[in-house]
């Protein structure tokens, strides 16, 4: 505003304020430009083509054809109705016990320090690791849950988690669980202290009990943090395959296929580019919804 | 002090308790797979992991039979260079984010923000054709680029909430004394944000140390990443779980370690967005 004052030097001013800010962000900009949206543009080009990576000279354009194939497959609904599982059943679990843990860790104990530190372990480790761990503890002859199961009487016999097309989603689930439910304890852990005690202190005054603090005060003040997680978590779930990759690679049959993965799978072994890109574009319309969503919500931050 | 004793035991039951079969799930795992990789190959499978008579033979075989420390050094190359990509190329861009008002300002900011939403499918299948274009198929380049998909954006929105935290009218004061933007920006900001930029610097090198999809895709013989090295172990010696769970040891360990130095800033950092919105 200032400027205005002194017209001479206004020109070259308001020259600058919008060339630099041009120039600052251009650089990232463009590299975002040349890898990150140049490549989507490919893959919705490539989901419009017959483009198997062995036959490179058959790269014909076949419209929408892809697309139509792929609601007359089987697997891809299978695809879809595990990822629609696999959702459902990870973030409510990562949810309930990082809501758990959050609670507790906002509670006074002497240990509370270390506690806090180690609870996030899981979530600097390399998925590949996570994985690994996971399948030796299932492992049917000497996997340390069976063995478990066994002393405690729960099984009369060794079940093999990741071979049976029964149980494999679902240890599949648990890993996930394991691996996700210390980021909703942290998040939520940052939205429990930013609710004021005098709060709780008045509600004590009034003599409400415990569970009518959590969920008057509790739970409306942490609502905020609940919505971003959760969305951002969903969001992350739903696209995370190399957990799955790696501990059953979408085995046995198609159990563990969930739409990414197959989308992965179809151009990484049946080197199907275009199949597989237009399974990769039928996800993101998919998830868009809840992408549009967060962008919101974290619109409205931006904003403030 | 019987009030007192009362509330200590209920204390031990409704807080200690719980809060120990948590941690006990979390580091059991981990734990278990430490066992695993000190217990020698042999007696893994007719007794089991134990403590007693632990050795470091899995770790001696992984760096002397397997060729370990070539896929470290190659982790190392990829994290540092993303680390190098993200961090030079978003300082500008968050200070541009922080201080000016520009038109479109909100939807670019937003546009990075969406960039992290997309499944990593939609992208790995045109870069590995991009990539073979080029021939840059198992090269540190490729890779870097690959991550840097996920580093910019990331280390752009970290940079703006800390260069947020420091007071505009430093910047002006700059000014006045006859630095131009770029010099208050070299000279007074940067300086201020030096930890922000080393968590998220830490963060950045974290997730490229730990990626697995990009680097089994554009990864390969010359150029092959812990992750990938890890995993491959499976294939190439049929399950040796002493050997896989030393490599899973060796592999976790620089993430793990830099996270726990980190993790306050780091978590400070990371829900700030979150509470705020």
């Amino acid at each position: 505003m200032n400027t205005r004052s002194s017209p001479s030097r206004a020109g070259g001013l308001a020259l600058g304020r919008h060339v630099l800010p041009i120039a600052m962000l251009s650089p990232a900009v463009l590299v975002t430009v040349a890898i990150v949206f140049l490549p989507m543009l490919e893959t919705a080009w490539m989901s419009l083509h017959q483009y198997v990576l062995f036959r490179p000279k058959d790269f014909n354009f076949i419209w929408f054809q892809n697309f139509i194939d792929a609601l007359h497959d089987e697997v891809f609904w299978i695809s879809l109705e595990h990822t629609a599982i696999w959702i459902f059943l990870t973030v409510p679990s990562q949810l309930l016990l990082g809501l758990v843990t959050a609670l507790l860790l906002n509670q006074q104990f002497p240990w509370r320090a270390v506690a806090r530190a180690l609870i996030i372990v899981p979530w600097a480790l390399p998925s590949v690791v996570i994985s690994l761990m996971w399948v030796w503890i299932y492992d049917s002859n000497y996997g340390i849950l069976n063995d478990f199961l066994l002393r405690l009487g729960l099984i009369s016999s060794s079940i093999p988690w990741l071979a049976d097309p029964d149980t494999a989603l679902y240890a599949i689930v648990l890993t996930l669980t394991w691996q996700g439910f210390p980021f909703f304890a942290v998040m939520i852990l940052a939205g429990l202290q930013s609710i004021p005690r005098s709060y709780y202190e008045a509600a004590a005054i009034d003599g409400a009990s415990t569970w009518r603090q959590f969920w008057h005060i509790t739970l409306p003040g942490i609502s905020g943090v609940l919505m971003t997680a959760v969305l951002l978590r969903t969001i992350w779930v739903a696209n995370s395959i190399d957990v799955i990759f790696v501990m059953t690679g979408g085995g046995p049959g198609y159990a563990t296929y969930t739409l990414p993965l197959y989308a992965f799978i179809k151009a990484r072994t049946n080197l199907d580019f275009g199949y597989g890109s237009s399974l990769a574009v039928l996800f993101t319309l998919m998830l868009m919804g809840l992408v549009i969503v967060y962008l919101r919500r974290a619109g409205k931050a931006v904003r403030s | 002090m019987i009030v007192k004793k009362r509330s200590l035991s209920r204390r031990l039951l409704t807080v200690d308790l719980p809060m120990a079969a948590i941690l006990v799930f979390t580091l059991g795992p981990y734990l278990w797979m430490f066992l695993t990789s000190i217990t020698e190959e042999k007696r893994l499978f007719t007794e089991g992991p134990s403590l007693i008579g632990a050795t470091l033979e899995n770790y001696l075989r992984l760096f002397d039979t397997v060729g370990f420390f070539g896929n470290l050094v190659d982790s190392f190359i990829i994290a540092s260079g993303t680390v190098v990509v993200g961090l030079t190329l978003s300082v500008t861009a968050a200070y541009a984010f922080s201080r000016f008002s520009f038109p479109g300002k909100r939807y670019l900011m937003l546009q990075f923000l969406v960039i992290n939403m997309f499944p990593v499918v939609l992208l790995i299948l045109p870069l590995f054709i991009f990539m073979r274009h080029l021939g840059l198929i198992d090269t540190h380049i490729a890779l870097i680029a690959a991550n840097s998909t996920i580093a910019i954006p990331f280390s752009v929105w970290m940079m703006i909430s800390y260069m947020n935290g420091i007071p505009r009218s430093l910047d002006e004061a700059a000014m006045t004394d006859g630095c131009t933007r770029m010099g208050a920006l070299w000279r007074v900001v940067l300086p201020l944000c030096v930890p922000g930029i080393i968590a998220t610097g830490i963060y950045i090198f974290i997730t490229s140390w730990n990626e697995y999809l990009y680097a089994l895709t554009l990864g390969g013989r010359s150029v092959r990443p812990i992750t990938v090295a890890i995993q491959t172990l499976i294939g190439e010696y049929e399950v040796e779980w002493g050997l896989l769970t030393a490599g899973g040891i060796v592999g976790a360990m620089p993430a793990t370690v830099l996270f726990l130095i980190v993790q306050k800033r780091l978590i400070s950092g990371l829900t700030q967005g979150a509470v705020k919105g």
